[in-house]
């Protein structure tokens, strides 16, 4: 079971307060994962969980128990850290093996717990190894076993790819989603990385500056954003954002458009403008279009490939039923 | 690494080395020659180098005279007892300094080494005093106790130092599974930092070995060491010389030995952080 409950959680470093009171329910078995951008408090939050942090108010609850100042050595859950954080003295065996003899179980059984997990994680042949002598992604894996041989009620990740090149993230993106399958316990996951996100979760909570933007499903995120910030953080390339006559046009004060949802033609279509840079990614052609009285460029995006060419002219029909439109504090309007 | 030199410099600085080193040697060289001569060798001018009859009298007679095993036992009752207090108060306080630093953690690890600044003979009256109240003058415990707290900031300032290197991640991470203070301690902090641990132990060794300001003054005889041991034979009337340098010789020995042994380690140890 993992059930994790916040109640009116608070942080202040000092005088500044990095978590505002936030309220958020993390049911059994889900995949939540916390993002956004970079000192946005998704890491306090996941060391709040964790009881790597104290509180400065509220209260945590971990399967209905209040777990607020419980150590973190009680709590029952495991965490994978950024920067893996192995034992460099000890063998990879005795790494994994570490929260086994720390709760006692006899030697039998812990060799037992050790070498399933070896195997589930392809570590067998590794396990008379010291970390030094790994690659990274197998020092990830040595962490992730370290995790779930105790069978913890919950797992936090702490950016757990960002330190593996970027090929070596999308296999191990899969092997934890995998896990998660398989094991069916709940897991909590920071990232700043939105395509991360995005495959990987049953459900996203959008952080900025501590306080909690959006909480949904993925496509929840992309299909109906709460507000700008969102609009702007979920999906990629991000939405376009424009302000203007264009949103007085829709009655609102900014509209969104994704690049996706923009319809390109050489011929006609609602806006005109001039293609900058284009982006040629074979599936997709992704263009930077410049509007006449627009500073910033529009994304747009044509399935395969679309033969115009720097300072061609460009016709975009954006496709209005998925416009977005948002209020002058930036909620979305229904 | 392999920077180009010209073979003519290249001896040069080699001979520059060897010339310097054994000047720095040179005095403890001819202590242990002297040792080895009979007191009218030993003063004899011009002085005689190698080309002398060696004899053991003087180690002899210093043995006969003095107590050696008794000096020598103080010292290393004194060196290790103040290293092992040391190292039992100082690792948890360089503990809490690198990885739970308050606000005042600098200024109080720049207080601990301000202490040594202090000069040791402005408080050698109200030490001897209380010392003599307690009735603890002359006593191996005494001289433990007050070592240690000499060598205390150093203690603190090196392992606070290792500690710093060490990711505070791990021993997160052996929170996280499922160890408590002791166990973070001893199997995961400890283990990581046994190089700077040991090079700690031997310098401080060394230093309370060497120490001889509160070793001669607050001792007579029951807990006098090596450091009075040499001392007693330094007189400004007769022929010592050559039994002087024996007692030196003997006093020395040990820590060289170990000091030989141990400078890779040492070396390591001082050196830690600054290269990496």
């Amino acid at each position: 079971m993992g059930r994790i409950t916040l109640d009116k959680v608070r942080k202040a470093f000092g005088e500044v307060e990095v978590i505002p009171p936030l309220d958020l329910t993390i049911e059994d078995g889900e995949f939540v994962v916390f993002v956004g951008p970079s000192g946005c408090g998704k890491s306090t939050l996941l060391r709040l969980i964790a009881g790597l942090e104290d509180v400065s108010g509220g209260q945590i609850r971990i399967d209905g128990q209040d777990a607020t100042g419980v150590p973190p050595a009680r709590r029952g859950l495991a965490m994978v850290f950024q920067s893996y954080a192995l034992y460099p003295h000890m063998s990879v065996r005795k790494n994994i093996a570490f929260p086994l003899r720390m709760a006692g179980l006899d030697a039998a059984e812990q060799t037992r717990r050790v070498e399933g997990a070896a195997e589930v994680l392809n570590l067998t042949d590794y396990l008379d190894r010291r970390p030094g002598q790994l690659s990274g992604g197998q020092r990830q894996r040595v962490a992730i076993g370290r995790a779930i041989v105790r069978e913890p009620s919950a797992f936090l990740f702490d950016e757990p790819l960002s330190n593996l090149d970027a090929a070596l993230r999308v296999g191990m993106r899969l092997e934890i989603s995998e896990l998660h399958e398989r094991l069916k316990t709940t897991m909590i996951y920071v990232t700043h990385d939105q395509v991360e996100a995005m495959t990987m979760a049953d459900k996203i909570v959008v952080l900025r500056a501590g306080n909690i933007e959006q909480v949904g499903s993925p496509l929840d995120l992309y299909h109906t954003p709460r507000n700008v910030f969102v609009a702007g953080f979920i999906g990629s390339p991000k939405m376009n954002l424009l302000t203007g006559p264009e949103a007085d046009k829709r009655g609102a004060v900014t509209v969104g458009i994704r690049p996706e949802h923009i319809a390109v033609s050489a011929d006609a279509g609602t806006w005109t403008g001039r293609v900058g840079v284009s982006e040629h990614l074979g599936s997709d052609t992704f263009f930077h279009v410049h509007l006449e009285g627009r500073s910033e460029p529009l994304t747009v995006r044509a399935g395969g490939e679309v033969s115009l060419h720097h300072g061609d002219t460009i016709h975009l029909t954006p496709d209005e039923d998925r416009m977005h439109r948002f209020d002058a504090e930036g909620l979305r309007i229904a | 690494m392999a920077r180009a030199m010209p073979t003519q410099r290249r001896v040069a600085y080699t001979a520059l080395a060897w010339i310097i080193a054994l000047l720095i040697f040179f005095p403890i060289l001819w202590t242990i020659l002297t040792s080895f001569k009979t007191e009218a060798v030993a003063i004899a001018d011009p002085p005689v180098f190698l080309n002398f009859e060696w004899t053991l009298e003087n180690y002899r007679i210093v043995q006969e005279r003095s107590d050696y095993m008794r000096y020598l036992w103080n010292s290393i009752a004194i060196a290790l007892g103040s290293t092992a207090l040391g190292l039992i108060i100082a690792v948890p306080a360089a503990w809490s300094m690198a990885f739970v630093p308050g606000k005042r953690t600098k200024d109080i690890l720049l207080w601990m080494l301000s202490t040594k600044m202090l000069p040791a003979v402005g408080v050698l009256y109200p030490i001897r005093l209380i010392l003599i109240e307690l009735g603890l003058l002359d006593t191996k415990f005494a001289l433990i106790f007050i070592l240690t707290l000499i060598n205390l900031p150093i203690i603190v300032w090196m392992l606070y130092t290792y500690f710093r290197e060490i990711p505070g991640e791990i021993l997160e991470a052996a929170r996280m599974d499922g160890a408590g203070l002791r166990a973070e301690i001893l199997y995961v902090l400890t283990p990581m930092a046994i190089p700077g641990i040991a090079s700690t132990v031997l310098l401080n060794i060394i230093l309370a070995w060497n120490e001889a300001f509160w070793t001669l003054t607050l001792t007579t005889v029951n807990a006098a060491p090596l450091t009075a041991f040499i001392a007693s034979y330094s007189s400004p009337e007769g022929l010592f010389y050559a039994k002087l340098s024996a007692a030196s010789t003997m006093a020395i020995a040990p820590i060289l030995i170990m000091g030989w042994f141990s400078q890779k380690q040492l070396v390591r140890g001082l050196t830690f952080g600054a290269v990496k």
